[in-house]
């Protein structure tokens, strides 16, 4: 299995290239938090908080919002039509070159 | 003044597993929580989730883990301060410690255990204008003490579980609940989305979807709240909303203890999690080290060591020798 390169844009603006393995069962908050990002990944991946919210820069999805993140992004604040939770999407090697943006904090 | 042998900051698990270890050495422990329940995350954020690393345990949910663990505690007799925030940790000159509450409540002791988790959970609050005019006068983001809420007309917002557990406790109580939802999805366990729907066949609920309270209105107490729903503006004259959106964990006062934080965590040493305050310990969640995992069975490990340096500072010349619980049970206080 290999690498993947992503891009992951702070919310200051600053954009990080981060190298993500695609063996180890991953999510893209994991990685995030891997590279100490300030995501902060509450709920630790159930998609029970929005904490990890992700803007997706590229036109690929990575598979559809499930049920439990659709149920969580409707009770979040900043949510846009490109709004997927990070912890929803597995590192895959159809991420190679995307581009993603940390939703503002909350409060 | 509540006095104790070690001030527990946090009703987690880690603090919960604190009482019975200090209690195997007779220390009594009290214990403070931002939150109306015991049980922290797991009680707050995933009850209903199973957990698979807990030794022994080959799967349990989380909510019985807390209620595995409170029952573990019950017989060392802990007390409880809950839904008031732990505020300030003061010196007295004869070297306790006082841990004062956002309600005032004061609790002496020689030893402060903080078990805080990722903080004390705060409420999500909605987005809306005149919000804070009202926090005191019908806005709750809490439901505490829900008898005095008996037979009183209320307006729930939310999705989640503790939106829903509550409606569907109104609804039964008082018989007549409002519930508002930004959507036809919901966060909540199916079984308590589907009690929902059946009350509102009974007549007892009355559901909104695709609906969010944008407006509120009132001299000064709460008198209506203003929905926007799919069909249009709907007024419901109420004097009680519960905006139940979850809630978030914040450091909070955490970060004003004099207390070396590394990364929102509390610096510890491995020896005994002692902080560099000295009598001021930090387990579980809330401290970091080299090698740090955030897990609960980790907190146990921590929990159980931080104890046996509380033993010796609040008897420091008092000899005793580790027990197991398999030679002589385990002996309650009275």
């Amino acid at each position: 299995m290999s690498d993947i390169n992503i891009t992951v844009i702070d919310r200051e603006g600053v954009s990080h290239k981060l190298i993500a393995p695609t063996d180890m069962n991953m999510n893209l908050m994991e990685v995030c938090k891997s590279y100490d990002l300030p995501v902060e990944g509450v709920c630790g991946g159930m998609a029970m908080c929005a904490s990890c919210q992700v803007y997706v820069h590229t036109d690929k999805h990575f598979g559809e919002r499930n049920d439990d993140e659709e149920a969580m992004l409707d009770e979040a604040y900043h949510v846009k039509s490109n709004s997927r939770l990070g912890c929803q999407i597995p590192i895959s090697t159809e991420m190679e070159g995307a581009e993603f943006e940390l939703a503002p904090e909350e409060s | 003044m509540i006095k104790t042998d070690i001030v527990i900051i946090g009703a987690g698990p880690v603090g919960l597993f604190a009482v019975f270890e200090a209690g195997l050495m007779k220390l009594h422990c009290h214990l403070i929580d931002a939150i109306p329940q015991a049980g922290g995350q797991l009680s707050e954020i995933y009850p209903k989730k199973p957990i698979y690393d807990i030794p022994g345990y080959p799967t349990i949910l989380a909510g019985e883990l807390v209620d595995n663990l409170m029952e573990q505690a019950a017989p060392f007799k802990p007390g409880f301060t809950l839904g008031e925030r732990a505020e300030t940790i003061d010196e007295l000159p004869n070297g306790n410690f006082v841990v004062t509450t956002s309600q005032g409540t004061k609790h002496e002791a020689p030893v402060v255990m903080i078990a805080g988790g990722l903080g004390s959970f705060e409420p999500r609050k909605p987005i809306i204008e005149n919000l804070s005019d009202f926090e005191q006068n019908g806005v709750n983001y809490i439901v505490k003490d829900p008898d005095q809420y008996q037979g009183k007309e209320m307006v729930i917002s939310g999705g989640g579980d503790s939106a829903l557990d509550w409606a569907v406790y109104f609804a039964e109580k008082n018989g007549f609940v409002h519930l508002i939802h930004r959507s036809d999805r919901f966060r909540a366990h199916k079984d308590s989305v589907a009690k929902a729907y059946k009350l509102e066949e009974q007549g007892k609920l009355k559901l909104y979807t695709f609906a969010e309270v944008k407006q509120l209105e009132g001299k000064q107490q709460l008198e209506k709240v203003i929905l926007e729903t799919k069909d249009g503006i709907v007024p419901i004259d109420t004097a009680l909303w519960f905006p139940l959106f979850g809630l978030s964990p914040k450091l909070g006062p955490i970060a004003d203890w004099g207390l070396e934080i590394e990364k929102n965590a509390i610096v510890v040493d491995t020896f005994d999690y002692q902080t560099n305050r000295s009598g001021v310990f930090a387990i579980g969640d809330v401290n970091t080290y080299p090698g740090k995992l955030k897990l609960i069975l980790c907190g146990f490990h921590e929990a159980t060591l931080a104890v046996q340096s509380a033993y010796k500072r609040i008897n420091p010349d008092k000899k005793f020798t580790l027990k197991y619980t398999t030679v002589q049970g385990v002996q309650g206080f009275d």
